[in-house]
Formats: C-alpha cells, structure tokens, sequence
C-alpha cells in the first residue's frame, strides 16, 4: 500500500486569517486508491485545508502537487478541471434551481450551442438511480429534504472526479442505508483508483471504510497512520490531545418516576405531518426521541414548538391549559428549541458570536428591555467557556467559525434562555468526539437543575447514555415508549426496524 | 405544479382580462392596429427590461438605465447632428460605450463589493451628467437613414404596423429567453441569484457572471436608447428619466422575485405590455390624467408582491411538510 503514488500533495501549507494560524505547516498525500480519514476537533482547520486544496483559499505559503507536479490552484473551477470533486461542509446548492441543474451547472451537454436539456435531465436521472434515488430531476431542488440535497451534492462531486474526490462531513445528514449506499460507491470509486478524502466526526464510519487517517490538531499536523494500525483510543487522544474516557455508557441515573409531569402534551397531531401523540415531560426528565429520518421526529418537535400548528390535541402547563400556536407563544411558556437544520433556522453568520449567543434571551425579554453590552459579554463568555467554543474572540462574526462551532453557538443561545423545557434536535451532530462527551455531559447536569428536556438523536448509543424515557417514531408515528431498564441499544432498534402494523407504509 | 410559475400564469390571466376588459369597452382597441402600436411605444422599455429581467435574477439591480438611454440618446444626437457621423457608426459607438460602462459597473460591484444599488445609483447620477455636458438643449436628428429606419414596417392583416423597433424588441426577448433558458450563462445567472456562496464554491465563474450581466443590461439599455432616439427623432438631457423604476416595475409584475434566483424573461415582456395596455386605455378613454398609469402599475405591484410572498410563504411550508427527519 505505501509503495503507491502520492496522488495529491501538500506540502508545509499555512494558511492565516487576519493573524490567526488556521493552518501551521499541514503535509498532507492521498494516495491513488484509497479512502483517507481527515480528522480532528472542531476548529482543527479540516475544512481549511479543503479550501486551500480547491482553490476557494489561497495558501500563505506551502505548495499543493498533482501527480507530482507543483500546481497553483487558482479557483474552485480550475480545482473541479484538475479533476478534484467536492462536497463542502456548508454545502447549500442552489435550491431555486432543478436538481438537474445542480448537477449539472457549468458542465451541461450543449448541443447546437445550446443547453440540452433533455439530455441533461436524462443523465441526471441515470446518475442519481445509482444512489437509489428516484426524483423527479427538473422540479426545484428546495422541494427535498436536506438528506436528498446532500445526496445530490455528494453525486455531482462524484461525477466531476476524475482524480480526487472530497467529502467534508457528507453523512452528517444521512441516515444508514444512504450512508451504506455512498460507502459502497466510495469503495467502487476507491477500486477505480481514485483517491478520496473523507471528513467526519463518526470514528466508527472511520474504522469501516477509511484506509489511512490523517490528524489534525490546532491547524498543526498531529499524525498519520493507516487505520488498521491504530487503535480508537489512540486516535482520539490524538485528536484531543489528551486521553478521553469514552464512557457514554450508563450515565443515565435510575431517577424515581416524577410524581407530577409539568408538560403534558394530548392528542397532538397535524395531517400528513404527524400522527397524534401524548407526551407528557417532567422536570429532571430527558426523553430521547429515536427513529429514522423522515419518520417524524422534527415534525414533533414543530408541532411542540408551535412551528407547525397542531390540527388537533391539548397542550397543558403545570396543569393550566396553554395555547402554543406560534414558536413567540411556546417561549412565553418557558420552551426552548435548537433546531435541526442550522444551516438555514439558526446561525446568522454575519453577526458575532456574542450577537448570536444572546439573540434569542434578548427576543425573550423583549426588545425594549435591552441586554447591555457587558451582560451579553459575561453572557457569552460563559457559554464560550463552558461548551468550549473555539474562537479567537466574541466578536467574531459566526460566519468564520468552523462548522462544529457553529452549532455549540447556537445551542448556546437556547441555553441562554434558561427554558424549563429544552428541546435539542439532533444536537451532537458535527460536533467532535470530545465536545461530544462535554454535551452529553451537559445534558445530564441541565436535566439534574431541574430542566425538561426532549433529545431528538439518531445516534442510538447516546441516546441510551441520558435519557429516562425513549420514545420511538416510525412512519410519521410514535410507536412506543422504553423507560428504565428496557432501554437498550437493542430495544430501540428493534422497534424502529418492527414491521409496520397494517399492510400500507 | 411548481409554484415558481404561478406569478407568470397569475400576470398572463391579468394581462388578458384587462385588454378582454378594454375591448369590452372600447371594442376598436381590439385591432393589430393598436396591438403594433403597442408593440412600437413600448419597445424602448421592453428591451431594457430584458437586460433588468437578468440583473434582477441574479440578485442586482440596475438603476442606470434611464440615463444611459437619455446618455444614449443625446450622444446620438451630437454625434450625428452636430459631426456628421453616420448613424451606424454612431450606434456602434453608443452601444461600445454604454456595454464598457455596464462592464464597469459589474466589475466594481463584484471585486469592490460594493452593494449595486450603490454603484448603479452613481451609475445613474454618472450618466445624466454627461449628458448635461454635452448639451442642455433637445437637439433633433435629421437623417435620411433614420427616416429609412422609421419608414420600415410589416404591414399586419387589419392594418396595424409591425414597426422595426417593435419587431426588434421582439427579437430581444427571444433572444434573452433563449439565453436565459439554454445557454451556460443564463444557468449562471440563475445561480448567482439563487446563492452566491454555493455557486462559487459549485464552480461558477462569479466574476465573469456578475461582469457579463451588467455589461448586457448596458448593452441593452444602449440599445433602448437606440430605438428611443429613432422613436423621438431627437436627442434630449432630460428623457427616459425615471425609465429605470417602470423596467423593474415591469419586471416584478412579470413574476420575477427580487431576491433574485426566481424569473422568466417572458414573464417581463406580458409586464411591460400589461403598462403599455394601460396606457392605450387611458388615451382611448381621452378624459383621465396618464397619472393614472402609475397609479395602476403601483396597485399592480403590490399585489404581485404580495402574492409572491404568499407563494413563496406556501411553497416553504409544503417542503417543510415533506422534509425533516
Ligand atoms: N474565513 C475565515 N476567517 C477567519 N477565520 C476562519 C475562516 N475560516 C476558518 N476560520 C478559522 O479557522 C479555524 C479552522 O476552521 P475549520 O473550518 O477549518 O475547522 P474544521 O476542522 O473544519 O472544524 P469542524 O469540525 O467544526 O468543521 C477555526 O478556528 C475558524 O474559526
Ligand atoms: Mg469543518
């Protein structure tokens, strides 16, 4: 395996953003025919380095070689010509435009000078039939769901690499059949002699498919290894720096029952969009809520939220009758939501961290009574602190945070708040091993000051970690409810895999 | 059906009911005698618009326009009037200068970063002032060419008049839907609009797009100024002021969103004859003021832009509805 070419090299890359060292003298090769891991923190530079190997940076100082020849990447076109595909953490797409655009932008079939379209739309069609997927390719793109979306950037990337194909987190919204279906196209890619660079924060994916890992730490090179080589525990302390215990195991306390449930929540539901279901949630409580994607997870945190109005069902509080038809109306009410689509519900990546950070407390006071300057500093300083949020300060616009920053940011808003009753959607989700654990760890210490929480989270193991009750949805339903000792990685996913009852899904 | 038509079947509906309503009254509007007229009043405006219609879709705006055509006009004008130039080398020059101007425009707002409404706003305040330093007064053009121009027409069944410029404004929209549609860079310019980020990082050259679409509206407008001057015969420093306003106004009532990204060119043209049918009504009707054009376009307006929020309002909840996990 060493005795294969270097592919594509970078040697002793630096790169600054205005005095901060996001990249410190990276040497980093793929080899023809491999699958090689980029890993590290958040903040660790991955997407950088990813950047500077596409053309969107320009390196400080370094080179990038091509089959052993020194070349100038001078935009993402000319990256896309050298036959460099990507796949970028922050991938949007266009959404006004047709899948088949997507797919196809910049490299259309012409004919006659033209665009053909109907040729376009037929190999659009072909492509994505290889991702199992069947779409209707001349419909707008924003018509799908953020997993289709990346499936579709993911087919593009792959269709453009003739040499090298790049994936920054492309199963973070996936879910385990369409991660199985993009494993077996990378290992048909990797068998084609392509080399593949693959980013992620789910270490088992790493073990499964990944050849050789290559480690970042702190924009510095922390080491290289092939997979097989070395252990878990090892990376991750490579990756840390530190040794982690990862222990998610049984942290969940054996609390007696609540006497009385604060939240109770009957018969809520909403046609085509969820079945109605009770809920009800006490303080200290933290129901994990588990199923696919698509199988109406978010649908119930909307409809909780008053996002999405219920069509029927009653909402009740400490007892009281409440109405929550608008999100305005469920924050009154003491409720908090960390959505799950940050990308486009949470961040606003021109505004500070510290803006950003307090947004959402200063909504809730009103915006007469306005936070000062020094209480959003203390305010956001403490959150910085406590969910380890990697910036050079808080007055950082959020845009340039790395893309696992983000997302603590934005938790850290909610948190902020100070809710009775917190829902978090999917809140681990391109977030690193050791930020990973700290959540988890909060959550655990949220639910011991007395705050109801509701985790939506398709990682199985976590969930089993913290949660006092499990609910579990198939097919826009809740199905059933584990609590105690009934709740295992194996229950769980027994009944999100149960045959539905009844013959039609 | 997609939801993005919607506006452009909304915008059709009206257009027809409001000439089947002028005809109701006035059944002579009904006649390829008024419809060539309208196609001949309106062509100034129709083919700016077509160079607004791709601004807007890519997230800009242009509001130079009606200065480049009254620039267009009076360099004209003094160019043909006053040195003798032949016509066609001075509308070689004029459409020369205003794509450079346009080209300049695009290129500071792209590499400047410089919001457009800023720069064209100069672009604006640019081209009227040097209008004023070429002459103050409305110069007239007296040119055996022009009148050969003005003299051409396709004699339509029922004597209405299929004038050159009206037909050369037909040819602009077919060729802007044409190349907003079926070529590369219209794909860009729908990508621009759509996300600027994600078409860079998709491959798109930014640059070259945000340079090729104002350096077009420039063109354009150069060549409304064109078919204005040929249409008054004169050059003068204070014309088409304001042309800018009716062009977007066109443009949104034909369905294009101006958050960009969303659009078709054709939807501009049925917004510029839906103005110029107004038009012909309020000069059939011979009592009312023409301000009352502008009071109709403005209703118009709004309700065009309330009922794209709406659309756009529906269409997100219907993917919300579909997606998620
Ligand atoms: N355009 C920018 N301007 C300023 N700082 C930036 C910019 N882009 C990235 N950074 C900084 O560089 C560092 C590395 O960011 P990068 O996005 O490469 O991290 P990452 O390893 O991809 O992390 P994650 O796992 O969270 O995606 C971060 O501290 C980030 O704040
Ligand atoms: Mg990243």
């Amino acid at each position: 395996m060493t005795d294969k070419p270097g592919l594509l090299t970078v040697e002793g890359i630096c790169k600054s953003f205005i005095g901060f060292k996001a990249l410190d003298g990276v040497d980093f090769t793929v080899r023809s025919g491999e699958i090689h891991a980029l890993l590290g923190e958040n903040g660790a530079g991955k997407s950088t380095l990813i950047k500077v190997l596409t053309g969107v940076h320009q390196p400080d100082s370094g080179v990038i070689k091509i089959d052993g020849q020194a070349v100038n990447v001078r935009d993402t076109q000319h990256a896309q010509n050298l036959g460099i595909g990507t796949v970028y953490q922050e991938v949007n797409l266009l959404p006004n435009m047709s899948v088949a655009d997507n797919l196809f932008i910049g490299r259309q079939p012409m004919r006659f000078g033209f665009v053909n379209r109907k040729l376009m739309e037929e190999r659009a069609r072909e492509l994505l039939a290889q991702y199992d997927l069947h779409l209707d390719v001349a419909s707008d793109l924003s018509r799908y769901s953020v997993a289709v979306q990346q499936l579709v950037a993911i087919a593009r990337a792959v269709d453009m690499s003739g040499r090298v194909l790049v994936l920054d987190e492309p199963t973070a919204s996936l879910d385990r059949h369409e991660t199985e279906i993009l494993f077996a196209i990378l290992r048909q890619l990797r068998a084609r002699g392509l080399g593949i660079v693959f980013i992620t924060h789910f270490l088992d994916q790493v073990y499964e498919i990944c050849d050789r890992v290559t480690i970042l730490r702190n924009g510095k090179l922390a080491g290289c290894a092939l997979t097989a080589e070395l252990p878990k525990i090892e990376l991750v302390s490579l990756m840390l720096g530190r040794t982690l215990a990862i222990a998610t195991h049984n942290t969940r306390r054996d609390r007696p029952v609540p006497a009385i449930r604060q939240f109770s929540f009957k018969g809520l539901g909403r046609s085509r969009s969820i079945a109605p279901f009770d809920l009800d949630i006490g303080e200290g409580e933290v129901i994990g809520m588990a199923g696919l994607l698509g199988s109406g997870r978010t649908e119930t945190a909307k409809i909780l939220f008053g996002i999405e109005t219920a069509d029927t069902g009653h909402v009740h509080i400490d007892g009281n009758p409440a109405l929550i038809r608008t999100p305005q109306a469920a924050v009154a009410c003491g409720f908090g939501l960390c959505p799950e689509d940050r990308k486009s519900d949470g961040i606003i990546g021109d505004l500070s961290v510290r803006e950003n950070i307090s947004l959402a407390l200063q909504a809730q006071r009103g915006w007469f009574n306005r936070l000062s300057g020094r209480e959003q500093t203390v305010l956001a300083d403490k959150f910085v602190k406590a969910l380890d949020i990697r910036t050079t300060d808080i007055e950082k616009p959020v845009k340039f945070l790395s893309g696992g920053n983000q997302q603590k940011v934005i938790l850290a808003r909610w948190l902020a708040t100070n809710p009775r009753f917190l829902i978090l959607d999917e809140p681990t989700r391109g977030i690193d091993v050791g930020a990973h654990a700290e959540i988890i760890a909060l959550i655990n210490r949220l639910c011991d000051d007395g705050m109801a929480l509701l985790v939506i989270s398709s990682e199985i193991e976590e969930i089993v970690a913290y949660s006092t009750r499990v609910v579990v949805l198939r097919d826009r339903a809740h199905r059933g409810e584990l609590s105690g000792d009934e709740i295992t990685a194996s229950n769980i996913l027994g009944m999100i895999a149960a045959e539905p009852e009844g013959a039609s899904a | 059906m997609n939801t993005r038509v919607l506006p452009l079947y909304a915008t059709l509906l009206i257009c027809i009911i409001a000439y089947a309503a002028c005809v109701f009254q006035f059944p002579a509007m009904f006649s390829t005698r008024v419809a060539g007229n309208l196609l001949t009043d309106n062509a100034f405006l129709g083919i700016a618009a077509v160079g607004m219609t791709f601004v807007i879709l890519s997230g800009g705006i242009d509001l130079s326009v009606g200065s480049v055509i009254a620039f267009t006009g009076v360099l004209l004008a003094v160019l043909i009037t006053r040195y003798g130039v032949h016509p066609l080398i001075a509308f070689a020059i004029a459409l020369l200068i205003t794509t450079v101007f346009g080209a300049g425009m695009g290129a500071i707002i792209h590499y400047l970063e410089v919001p457009a409404f800023i720069v064209t706003l100069a672009g604006m305040f640019l081209a009227r002032g040097l209008c004023f330093v070429m002459t103050t007064d409305s110069i007239p053009i007296d040119h055996e060419f022009y009148a050969m121009l003005q003299g051409l027409f396709y004699r339509l069944p029922g004597g209405g008049r299929l004038t050159f410029i009206g037909l050369l404004m037909m040819v602009v929209f077919i060729i802007g839907i044409v190349m907003a549609h079926f070529s590369k860079f219209g794909s860009y310019v729908y990508a621009v609009g759509g996300n600027r980020t994600s078409a860079e990082l998709m491959g798109v050259p930014v640059a070259r797009t945000t340079i090729g679409i104002y350096a077009m509206s420039g063109f354009l407008s150069g060549l409304a100024g064109i078919v204005f001057s040929l249409y008054t015969s004169a050059g003068y420093s204070l014309a088409a002021v304001g042309v800018e306003l009716d062009t977007i106004a066109a443009v949104v009532i034909g369905g294009t969103l101006l958050t960009g990204g969303v659009g078709y060119v054709a939807g501009t043209f049925i917004g510029v004859i839906i103005q110029g049918i107004i038009q012909t009504y309020i000069v059939f009707d011979g009592t009312l003021s023409s301000w009352w054009t502008k009071i109709v376009v403005g209703v118009l307006l709004f309700s065009f832009i309330a009922l794209q929020r709406i659309l756009v309002f529906l269409s997100l909840k219907r993917t919300t509805a579909t997606s998620g996990g």
